[in-house]
């Protein structure tokens, strides 16, 4: 099995976000970048295929050269080779067509993207991606199983989840649950060590345009002070959430 | 040309976001001069529409589209922004209507815009602001493509009800087969969900173990609330993974976000941030949490929480 996991370079969850350029671009002066946590799950998880059913991982990401360590750090954690198609894309559709393009050429048979990244947050590419190249698609994916071309998967849903059968090739939108928090793999010496020996190849993008462009962004207001009631004093919380805040 | 709503229903009963979404739809088709048109599938009855500012429905009847399907659903809207020339298209931002959004977005080949917080400031540049960063900012984008997915964020827009009269047919389009096969559903019913709730209580690492949680529960009943927890506590297992909420969990959007024993990490807050009022009773006062709430009570869980159920039962009985 050939599978591709889907990696989104995203400031560090702490990040305090700040913008320049007259707030037409997000500031990354003392942003840490990581992994997005989705793809963590996502990442982990191709690696028990890998090693419990045989399966051939990259790691792809569509950006520029700075996203090269983020792409070392899964390589470190075990995947085999890694992509980096070289463009900074303006949005989800764009990144979905440059990687359709990455699973046309490689013949992948499952891509594990994340359910949504958490800088832009979109939820978009793994849909589009697999609209693109008419595979099937699940998101919300907390946890997959693979048997020859089957796969079976349980995806979240408002209020519960639910289980779907489907086929390969498939693009899946994975979350917590794929695997556990605790089975999450941080790279160790000799998995950097192997890292750096392993393929990145950088491959030109294809310049597709983006549908969207972000012109412009905005800090939310700031907040007023809280109202602070005595806990001796609840009927006044009780009279305030009622009459002020009209919320029960 | 129109401007087309996917009105969202369960059990054939619309949801609140399908109301959300005719608001918005309305607002839109007025600033560009056209009518709006909303797609239900299975609804019961769909006379509820015209309130919001919907024209026209077409009512989608099957028995193949009974159980959601992302492939299925996106492949009726689409058929239905054809017909009816939709150059705006608008969903809510429920799991189902996110899940299908970018399938329709590459068969309309529309720009998509999620997490959409209010009406276009301009329709030409068609200009909507939206969060980004998991709600630490805001971001204008411009949607450039000739058909255009607008997905309203939760709570945001509001209802609007205006005066009209939406006159309802049949539409049969054809259901695109889908290779993804829902085999079992497994879900509370009798539940109020995170995605739906207009008020939330969520415990944290506060409540101390599992064996607390009754009076979160109680109090989330009496409120008719949903329940939700901090990361950690669906961590330790103490809460179902189904409840975290936060930057890397489900996003709150209530009317009432409650926090009980939760310090207000960074991470939880950028999750609830687009909660409408916050409250937060903590015993430790400069618990960052507090610089994000409305409403906070310095105190003991186990002492105000339990004041707060009795008190607001008596409440509801009063106002009953
Ligand atoms: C990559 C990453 C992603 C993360 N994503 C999320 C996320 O999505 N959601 C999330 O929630 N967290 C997330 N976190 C974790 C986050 O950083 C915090 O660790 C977490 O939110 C803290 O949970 P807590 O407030 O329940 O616990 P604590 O920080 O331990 O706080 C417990 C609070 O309870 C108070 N308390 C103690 N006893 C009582 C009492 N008797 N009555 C009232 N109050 C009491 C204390 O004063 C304290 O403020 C993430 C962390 C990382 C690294
Ligand atoms: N630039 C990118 N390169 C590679 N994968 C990406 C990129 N952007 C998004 N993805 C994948 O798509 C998922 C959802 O991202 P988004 O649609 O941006 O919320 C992420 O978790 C990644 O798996």
């Amino acid at each position: 099995m050939k599978i591709l996991v889907c990696i989104s370079h995203v400031p560090d969850t702490t990040s305090k976000i700040n913008f320049a350029e007259n707030d037409t671009k997000f500031d990354t002066n003392g942003v840490q970048f990581v992994i997005n946590p989705n793809d963590e799950f996502g990442l982990t998880r191709a690696m028990w295929f890998k090693e419990k059913q045989g399966a051939n991982v990259t790691v792809v990401n569509v950006g520029g050269a700075e996203t090269e360590p983020t792409l070392r750090k899964a390589l470190a954690i075990g995947a085999d080779a890694a992509i980096r198609v070289n463009t900074e894309a303006k949005d989800g559709m764009q990144v979905a067509k440059e990687l359709a393009k990455v699973v046309q050429d490689g013949g992948y048979d499952l891509v594990i993207a994340g359910r949504e990244s958490i800088d832009y947050n979109g939820g978009m590419v793994p849909g589009m991606l697999a609209a693109i190249t008419g595979a099937n698609f699940v998101t919300n994916c907390i946890s997959l199983e693979i048997d020859g071309s089957n796969a079976t998967a349980m995806r979240e849903i408002d209020g519960g989840k639910e289980t779907v059968s489907t086929s390969l090739p498939l693009v899946i939108g994975g979350q917590k649950g794929l695997v556990e928090e605790s089975d999450l793999r941080i790279p160790n010496m000799r998995g950097i060590m192997m890292a750096r020996q392993k393929p990145l190849n950088v491959v030109e993008p294809t310049n597709v345009a983006a549908d969207t462009s972000a012109v412009k962004f905005e800090k939310p207001a700031p907040k007023g002070a809280v109202t602070l009631v005595d806990a001796d004093n609840i009927d006044e919380l009780i009279n305030l959430l009622h009459n002020e805040a009209k919320a029960i | 040309m129109s401007v087309l709503v996917y009105t969202e229903s369960e059990q054939g009963k619309f949801k609140k976001a399908a109301f959300e979404v005719a608001s918005y739809g309305k607002a839109v088709a007025d600033a560009m001069g056209v009518s709006v048109t909303a797609v239900a599938v299975n609804a019961n009855d769909t006379s509820e529409l015209g309130k919001y500012g919907v024209d026209k429905i077409l009512n989608v009847k099957s028995g193949d589209l009974e159980k959601f399907n992302a492939k299925a659903y996106a492949g009726v809207i689409e058929q239905a922004a054809k017909q009816e020339g939709a150059s705006v298209v608008i969903i809510s931002s429920s799991a189902d209507s996110k899940y299908l959004a970018p399938i329709l977005a590459v068969g309309l080949e529309a720009g998509y815009a999620s997490n959409v917080v209010e009406a276009p400031s301009s329709t030409s540049p068609f200009t909507v602001k939206r969060t980004a960063f998991t709600n630490k900012a805001f971001n204008m984008t411009t949607i450039d493509t000739d058909v255009k997915i607008v997905g309203v964020s939760k709570n945001a827009f509001g209802l609007v009800e205006s005066n009209g009269n939406a006159a309802s047919e049949d539409f049969s389009p054809s259901i695109p087969a889908s290779g993804v096969v829902v085999d079992s559903v497994d879900k509370a019913t009798d539940k109020v969900t995170i995605a739906d709730a207009e008020i939330v209580v969520s415990g944290g690492r506060g409540l101390k173990g599992p064996e607390n949680w009754g009076m979160i529960e109680e109090l989330a009943d009496v409120l008719g609330a949903a329940t939700a927890c901090s990361k950690p506590v669906s961590d330790l297992g103490w809460r179902p993974h189904s409840e975290h909420v936060g930057q890397t969990g489900k996003p709150v959007a209530s009317n009432l976000y409650i926090a009980v024993g939760i310090s207000g990490a960074i991470q939880h807050l950028a999750g609830i941030n687009s909660s409408k009022v916050k409250v937060v009773i903590n015993t430790d006062p400069e618990a960052p949490f507090f610089k994000a709430a409305d409403y906070g009570v310095v105190g003991d869980a186990f002492e105000v929480v339990p004041t707060l159920i009795e008190k607001l039962k008596a409440f509801k009985a009063q106002n009953a």
